[in-house]
């Protein structure tokens, strides 16, 4: 379907896998149909789709916080590490270097911006000078931070609480961050230069990163390898560049077409072709 | 200066120790409810069962003493032997632990993520339990609660407006210690959640739940430190309560006086507590003072619920409080 050049992080090992998971809200609602995907250590792994697709699900399946939102894995199982993770709670998964940035910050609105970084520090026993240590290389990645480090958080721009979110998650000094939705809301010029940060912390510190983004065209450019959703199946994966290329991806998600300019005229074949691919 | 004014002083100062009770068993409230939304309804029994936890340790008495008789047919009540304050006051701390873990292990994990009014039902059915709990493990009778702080006329305090207008004012020696052991608690409380990892933990929870989880916080770990210290905050309440009026089932009743005090100073902050109390007690205190001759008296039984209501049509997430957000 479409080209299968072996990416440079086919190469590397896998750190998380996920297979075939179905997850159910409630007990009645089912969400993820099936969803597998492989994280290759060291890379940056997005996974796309559009609203509902189960992009945060799949990230929560993943970090244990389905659980407090009354989901289930009903099927399936997660290994990290090659060790099966599916029922172990958020604070376990951590310990063990997995750590989710929610979609929407959910920064600590009270606490200051610097005591927001050092809860992420929470599960960490090894002393206060290597937090403090950690809290200096979160500073040196977000300068803004350093100079709000004592307002409250709540009071803070969006672009910052998001950096907030990122900077808290990494004082766990995680070996892989899962990032729901880093772009809402913010400017394009503070989503690039987030991004840009991903990518540093990705080459620098070497951590793995899965990315759940709406944004297709900003992920697909600074991730690996990517997946895309759509009803809680995956319907497509690749290498980046083999997804940019793909014309399916390029007309549905990032809005361009070697036909030029399309007329509402084509809109019911558009849905129709939408809807095989899914 | 006029007698009145004098009086009124005199009654205003001995509202201001007054209000510092309420606002002890006020913020055993706030504590749970910033943690973990719940209006936790048995924090007047807490206050009680603590009590009497207390003086059961203190004069040795056998727990659940009734309970073995009756099917054992023996006849223990003491082990003989009385507790030192300063070792039964530890003891009862462990097992207001001890209950605070039962509430997380037995109730509170089973209702997660449910509405606040099945967590306030579930509360209320605790209140009972624990009632019932205290009296089948110490008995029901009135007790007393002696643990040393001095009661009675303060000397000072007398002597010392008696320099400054001629004329010494009434205070009890015991709502001195009272206000004193308050502030302390406060203050420790304040540099437990503002300089500490739990602290700042509790205060995350506080603010948002799903986060506090993301970044490894166990929230039945918080569960239970908060339902702690609102049991440590509990037995202060039992133990002044108690000294001043006996350890009885009227104990319990505070947290109706508590109440008013949350509304005025809101839910969710702990100075709004503090000022709450010291406003309702002092408040009512003079309102009484300047009424009597009017009304005849007995408006302390009234006057804080009419302010509260003053408070609901006005303002009503009090004092500091936050707007209510519905969250969803």
């Amino acid at each position: 379907m479409f080209d299968t050049r072996p990416d440079p992080q086919s190469t590397a090992e896998t750190l998380l896998s996920v297979n075939n998971i179905e997850v159910i809200y409630n007990h009645v609602i089912l969400v993820l149909k099936g969803v597998s995907l492989h994280v290759p250590k060291g890379g940056i792994t997005a996974l796309l789709g559009g609203n509902g697709a189960g992009k945060s699900t799949t990230l929560k399946a993943i970090s244990g916080l389905l659980a407090s939102e009354r989901g289930d894995i009903t099927k399936g199982s997660i290994t990290y590490r090659g060790e099966n993770v599916a029922s172990l709670s958020p604070s376990d998964l951590v310990r063990k270097g997995v750590i989710q940035v929610m979609e929407g910050r959910h920064c600590f609105e009270h606490l200051t911006v610097e005591e927001n970084l050092l809860t992420g520090a929470y599960t960490r026993r090894d002393g206060r000078k290597s937090v403090a240590d950690e809290l200096d290389l979160v500073y040196t990645y977000f300068p803004r931070l350093k100079e709000r480090r004592k307002s409250q958080a709540g009071y803070t721009s969006g672009g910052e609480q998001q950096m907030t979110a990122i900077g808290r998650a990494l004082m766990s000094r995680p070996e892989m961050i899962l990032l729901d939705e880093p772009s809402m809301g913010l400017a394009p010029q503070l989503v690039e230069q987030i991004f840009e940060i991903v990518q540093r912390l990705n080459e620098e510190q070497g951590v793995t990163f899965l990315l759940a983004e709406q944004n297709t065209n900003v992920a697909l450019r600074f991730a690996h390898t990517g997946y895309i959703l759509e009803n809680g199946r995956v319907v497509m994966e690749g290498s980046a560049q083999a997804l940019r290329e793909n014309p399916d991806v390029k007309e549905f998600y990032l809005g361009m077409s070697d036909k030029g300019r399309r007329s509402f005229r084509d809109v019911r074949s558009y849905r129709r072709r939408k809807r095989w691919l899914a | 200066m006029p007698d009145t004014l004098l009086f009124a002083m005199e009654a205003a100062l001995n509202g201001l120790t007054a209000g510092i009770m309420y606002a002890l068993v006020a913020l055993g409230f706030v504590l749970i409810f910033k943690a973990s939304g719940i209006f936790n309804f048995s924090q007047g029994v807490m206050a009680l069962f603590a009590a009497l936890t207390l003086v059961g340790f203190q004069q040795g008495q056998v727990p659940f003493a009734h309970l073995i008789n009756a099917i054992f047919g023996t006849r223990v009540h003491h082990f003989g032997w009385n507790l030192p304050t300063l070792l039964a006051i530890p003891a009862t701390v462990g097992v207001m632990v001890v209950f605070a873990w039962a509430v997380e292990r037995f109730v509170l994990r089973h209702l997660v993520n449910q509405k606040p009014i099945i967590l306030f039902m579930a509360t209320i059915g605790l209140a009972y339990f624990l009632e019932g709990l205290g009296d089948l493990m110490w008995g029901a009778e009135v007790k007393r609660l002696d643990v040393g702080i001095p009661q009675g006329m303060s000397g000072a305090v007398d002597d010392l407006t008696f320099g400054l207008f001629g004329y010494g004012f009434y205070m009890d020696t015991l709502d001195l210690y009272a206000m004193v052991i308050a502030a302390l608690l406060v203050a420790v409380l304040v540099l437990f959640s503002q300089y500490t990892k739990e602290g700042r933990a509790l205060r995350a929870v506080a603010d948002d739940h799903q986060a506090a989880l993301s970044v490894g916080i166990s929230l039945r770990f918080i569960w239970v430190l908060t339902w702690s210290i609102a049991g440590i905050v509990a037995l202060v309440a039992g133990i002044m309560w108690g000294a001043k009026s006996g350890v009885q089932f009227s104990l319990s009743l505070i947290a109706l006086k508590a109440l008013p005090v949350l509304i005025l100073g809101g839910f969710t902050s702990i100075p709004g507590a503090i000022v709450g109390g010291l406003i309702i007690g002092v408040g009512e205190k003079l309102f009484d003072f300047f009424m009597q001759p009017i009304v005849g008296g007995a408006t302390e039984n009234w006057f804080a619920y009419m302010l509260a209501l003053v408070f609901l049509l006005f303002r009503p997430q009090g004092l500091f409080g936050e707007k209510i957000i519905e969250r969803v």
